[in-house]
């Protein structure tokens, strides 16, 4: 059985990354996986208005994910959140939260936002790898970085990194992952379809490699922002 | 708030001169790239000095307007991003941002540079709606000479996409372009700081700048919009010098519109 | 025996290992797992022997006690002026700070500091919750008027300064520019305008490229070569 576009099952599309593309963040990311680019900008830590939001504890994390309105291949996407953009922006919260020591910013805020100029499958996985890039940038305080990827069950095997064409293949189940890269633990998992327990372990097993390879992409990212500076010195 | 930093300007325009070395009447390093977003009908990214947006054009079928039964229409959105500047909020559409898409919507339609005839499919029923949507990725002054000029660009870089059963078939392009003339408006805002007048003004320079004019012009060297703002009254003398120094300029911005 | 897994002054991402051994010693921007000491922020390595830190080259202010930074006035309560600090909090400058006058309750604290003002102060305490007490009551400290306000990387500060004020001395000296460096990273700078310029450009080269050595050179090359005239380095005015 091969894949619609000839990848190996453990073969993502091709990845693009760079670090700081929005000057007036305080850290900033693309990340393009086929033809998904996801845009990230942190801003923070940062005044947190209104004041009853506030937590005197520790800092919050808002993350906001949202697609262009000529982003899709379908309709328009009208501005403003819908309850899958919310759900989204809340999970994405979750996935990067465990690596941030939020306790050093108390009172304060980090927001993460994450938009989509152009969507084929896997954006809020490469909106995760996005913020993730862009909370580094930003010179936080974090455990490792996230790395994050789609993988499932298609024709009955287990891929890495679903295509839309594969996404829309009879039977497909769609995990979205996030991965801790030094740990392996997982920081988002979602599935929609019907799977097998073996093939769940299969596929996730495949899932975490591909993470790792993301994470080598990252962190190559990052570095090169900064080394930059050198060459054109 | 900003006397302080106003006059400090002034010191400056004084001299002939801007915080980044600029002159009086020059815009900033500008760059433009088309179909930057795959899955729009068109798009065009534009850059000026550090502002950065995207306009993205989706077409769609509607009804005509019951006054104008063989018109299609346009309906230009502006989201100012948070993701493009700390000072942006989320939430419903600022009137900054409905201010900015609202001269870019007249300076298109009343440049007559799109034939609403021609976007009427069958009279009293179907026609294109173009969505013109401009979205800030990094703000830093003058949003609206960058998004008109994005706008125009993207206008001339779609193409209409199949229709089937009076379904849009997104996926399947053909190679119809827009019913687009020559006039390709641009518009060129100019300020007034004190007795000096700019162009390009960076965020820093918006902040203390007294009154600006937006002027669209088209190709044929017409005016076809225009929008005061700041809250400083324009002499006609002013006006005058304002709509020289934006007719100068346009031609610059035009050079992009291959 | 512990090993050291990255050569000295390279570039590092949050997560990465950098050295294995329970003998290592993780400095800031690190932390131990198990036998690996790790980044946890972006920066260049610093190894001295088995201690192990980063130098961050990212990230905003931090605001700590008897720091000189440069704020804006951004509000005025009954009690004083609350002051941005371009970090993630606001301070307090109180009315009894403020100023060796005696200030009436009733009197207009616009006279004294108005809104949109920047002043150089100096943080006098950080509280957990990061409450943040300002003083104007020490040699050098004052109301900055004219001029503009330019923001740097925070990290890159001390670069921007130099050994003994090296650095920023040789900008004021070529350009002739008055230069007020916060610990915020708020670079305050007031000149004839070409000068200005000049200035303005050389800080900035001083952030992009303080991780690069011989800076000093670079910035004293550039200033030459932009204001026609010698640059002489190492005088402290």
């Amino acid at each position: 059985m091969t894949r619609p576009d000839k990848r190996k099952i453990d073969e993502t599309r091709k990845i693009e990354a760079k670090a700081g593309i929005i000057p007036r963040a305080d850290g900033s990311a693309m990340f393009k996986i086929g033809n998904t680019i996801a845009y990230a900008a942190v801003y923070g830590p940062r005044n947190l208005y209104p004041k009853f939001l506030q937590n005197p504890q520790k800092g919050i994390l808002r993350c906001s994910y949202n697609m262009m309105p000529f982003s899709g291949s379908g309709d328009r996407v009208r501005p403003g959140s819908s309850r899958r953009s919310r759900e989204i922006s809340m999970v994405t919260e979750k996935a990067l939260m465990p690596v941030l020591n939020l306790e050093e910013y108390p009172n304060a805020v980090i927001d993460i936002f994450i938009e989509l100029p152009q969507t084929d499958a896997g954006t809020r996985c490469a909106g995760i790898c996005a913020a993730s890039i862009a909370l580094a940038d930003a010179g936080l305080v974090m455990k490792s970085m996230v790395s994050s990827i789609a993988v499932g069950l298609v024709n009955d095997e287990p891929v890495a990194d679903l295509s839309k064409e594969e996404e829309d293949i009879e039977g497909t189940v769609d995990i979205p992952i996030a991965v801790l890269p030094r740990t392996g633990e997982l920081t988002l998992l979602q599935l929609d379809g019907e799977i097998k327990k073996e093939d769940l372990q299969k596929a996730i097993e495949i899932g975490k490699k591909a993470c790792l390879k993301i994470n080598d992409i990252q962190k190559k990212t990052l570095k090169d922002k900064y080394k930059q500076v050198n060459k054109d010195v | 708030m900003y006397e302080n930093q106003k006059q400090h300007i002034i010191n400056f325009l004084n001299k002939g001169l801007r915080f980044d070395r600029r002159k009086l009447d020059e815009y900033r390093d500008i760059s433009l790239e088309t179909g930057v977003s795959k899955n729009a009908e068109g798009s065009a990214r534009v850059r000026i000095g550090e502002t950065d947006l995207i306009v993205g054009i989706k077409l769609e079928l509607g009804e005509p307007y019951p006054d104008s039964p063989d018109e299609g229409t346009i309906m230009v959105g502006a989201e100012l991003l948070p993701l493009s500047n700390p000072e942006f909020e989320s939430g419903p559409p600022r009137i900054e941002a409905i201010e900015l898409a609202r001269v870019v919507d007249r300076g298109i339609r009343e440049s007559k540079v799109l034939d609403f005839k021609k976007l009427c499919i069958k009279k009293g029923e179907k026609i294109w709606i173009v969505i013109i949507d401009i979205v800030t990725i990094n703000v830093d002054g003058n949003l609206f000479d960058a998004s008109a000029l994005a706008a125009m660009a993207a206008l001339k870089d779609a193409q209409l996409p199949k229709i089937k059963d009076n379904k849009i078939l997104y996926k399947e392009p053909t190679k119809d372009k827009l019913p687009l003339s020559a006039k390709e408006p641009v518009a060129v805002t100019v300020c007034k700081i004190g007795d000096y007048l700019i162009i390009d003004p960076t965020s820093e320079e918006e902040k203390v700048i007294d009154a600006r004019l937006t002027v669209a012009i088209t190709k044929e060297g017409k005016i076809c919009a225009m929008q005061k703002g700041g809250t400083t009254p324009l002499s006609a003398g002013d006006i005058d010098k304002m709509v020289e120094l934006a007719a100068k300029k346009c031609e610059e911005l035009r050079k992009y519109l291959k | 025996m512990s090993e050291i897994l990255i050569k000295d002054k390279e570039i590092v991402v949050p997560g990465e290992n950098l050295a294995k051994g329970m003998d290592c010693l993780p400095g800031n921007g690190t932390y131990r797992d198990k036998e690996f000491i790790v980044a946890s922020k972006l920066g260049m390595v610093n190894v001295d022997g088995r201690a192990l830190k980063i130098i961050p080259l990212s990230g905003k202010y931090s605001p700590k006690r008897d720091d000189i930074i440069i704020g804006q006035v951004c509000d005025i309560v009954f009690s004083g002026w609350r002051v941005e600090t371009n970090s993630a909090y606001q301070a307090m400058l109180n009315v009894r700070d403020a100023t060796s006058e005696y200030i009436e309750k009733t009197a207009d604290l616009t006279k004294y500091f108005n809104f949109g003002d920047y002043i150089v102060a100096k943080i006098t305490n950080v509280t957990s919750q990061k409450l943040i007490d300002l003083t104007m009551k020490a040699p050098g400290l004052h109301k900055l008027s004219g001029g503009r306000i330019i923001k740097i990387n925070t990290n890159k500060v001390p670069r921007v300064i130099g050994k003994q004020g090296s650095m920023v001395s040789m900008v004021k000296n070529a350009t002739g520019c008055r230069i007020t460096v916060g610990q915020n990273g708020l670079v305050w700078i007031d000149g004839e305008p070409e000068n200005e310029i000049i200035a303005v450009d050389a800080v900035k080269m001083i952030e992009k490229e303080s991780h690069i050595s011989g800076l000093t050179e670079r910035i004293k090359s550039f200033l030459e070569k932009s204001t026609g005239k010698k640059v002489i380095v190492g005088e402290v005015r």
